[in-house]
């Protein structure tokens, strides 16, 4: 009956695996990729000292974003996570935006089954010029899909907890 | 005239030959940058990963670090990650809110006598996550490949 593996970090760092190892719970002996690429962007002492700064049940999501992180800047050595932030921040203005317009479109839909809402800030040449708007004509900065549009969803959204 | 140490080699205590690695991103006058990317990354790390890269990305490459180091300080929990999961999120939001918005103009078109309530415009911010100072170019391919 001989002692437990190694954990994956005791192994790679070439080192005995103590009982009270930080890494052991986070980083199965089976999964040798994962510190390996963690120790490779971050190093095994700066993961340690984060890891023992957090309270114990805490430390699995922490591994896990590290580990995310880590693969954003093996796979994208300039940009990193920042790359995929700067992607997705797009995402949501262009999302924002295709909402207003469509909102706007609301807006006149009503003005032109009930013209006798009250709007009471807008003149009645204010009103005609908005009655008469072509959405498919607006400026190149709002001219997003129209309302027959789907929605394509281009992101493979990566499980972020591997 | 001696240049001064770069923030870097200030840090670490040591001369700033004149081909230092870091000297072009990590200036004297911030020596913050360099001690948050240290206490992520470690100096020998960043060194490594800038020297990887062709000279005219390095800039960016080390703005990034530095971006992620800040997150890790600030969320020694998630980081970065957290944020991207924010982002996730509010585009499931406006997407929803889109796919609402605009089966509503359908069943107006469709139903031009119904009595409409007044919709009220709901514009959330989404872009309050990033600091504004930095805005990489958008990247392609491997992230969603």
């Amino acid at each position: 009956m001989g002692g437990s593996s190694p954990c994956a970090s005791c192994k790679l760092l070439r080192r005995r695996c103590a009982k009270d190892c930080i890494f052991a719970p986070y980083f199965p002996s089976d999964d040798p990729h994962k510190f390996s690429i963690v120790h490779k962007v971050f190093g095994a002492s700066n993961v340690s000292k984060m890891l023992q700064e957090l309270p114990i049940h805490q430390r699995a999501d922490a591994v896990s974003s590290l580990v995310y992180e880590a693969n954003a800047r093996v796979r994208d050595p300039v940009y990193g996570c920042v790359g995929a932030i700067s992607y997705l921040q797009n995402q949501v203005s262009q999302l924002q935006m295709q909402l207003a317009v469509a909102q706007a479109e609301i807006l006149c839909i009503q003005m032109q089954q009930e013209p006798n809402l009250p709007i009471t800030q807008m003149d009645q040449d204010e009103r005609s010029l908005l009655l008469s708007t072509n959405f498919n004509n607006i400026p190149q900065c709002l001219s997003f899909a129209s309302s027959s549009n789907v929605i394509q969803d281009p992101l493979k959204r990566e499980s972020l907890w591997i | 005239m001696i240049s001064p140490r770069c923030a870097a080699c200030k840090y670490l205590r040591r001369r700033c030959p004149s081909d230092c690695i870091f000297s072009l991103y990590f200036p004297p006058n911030d020596p913050q940058r360099f001690a948050c990317v240290h206490r992520i990354y470690g100096a020998s790390n960043v060194a490594k990963i800038l020297q990887q890269l062709p000279p005219n990305l390095r800039a960016q490459a080390a703005d990034t670090l530095y971006f992620e180091a800040h997150y890790r300080i600030q969320d020694p929990v998630y980081g970065c990650v957290g944020i991207i999961s924010q982002l996730y999120q509010q585009i499931h939001n406006a997407e929803s809110e889109l796919a609402k918005t605009q089966a509503e103009i359908a069943f107006l078109n469709c139903n031009p006598q119904e009595e409409v309530q007044p919709i009220e415009a709901n514009y959330s911010n989404f872009n309050n996550l990033l600091p504004n100072q930095y805005c990489p170019p958008s990247t392609q391919n491997s992230w969603f490949n």
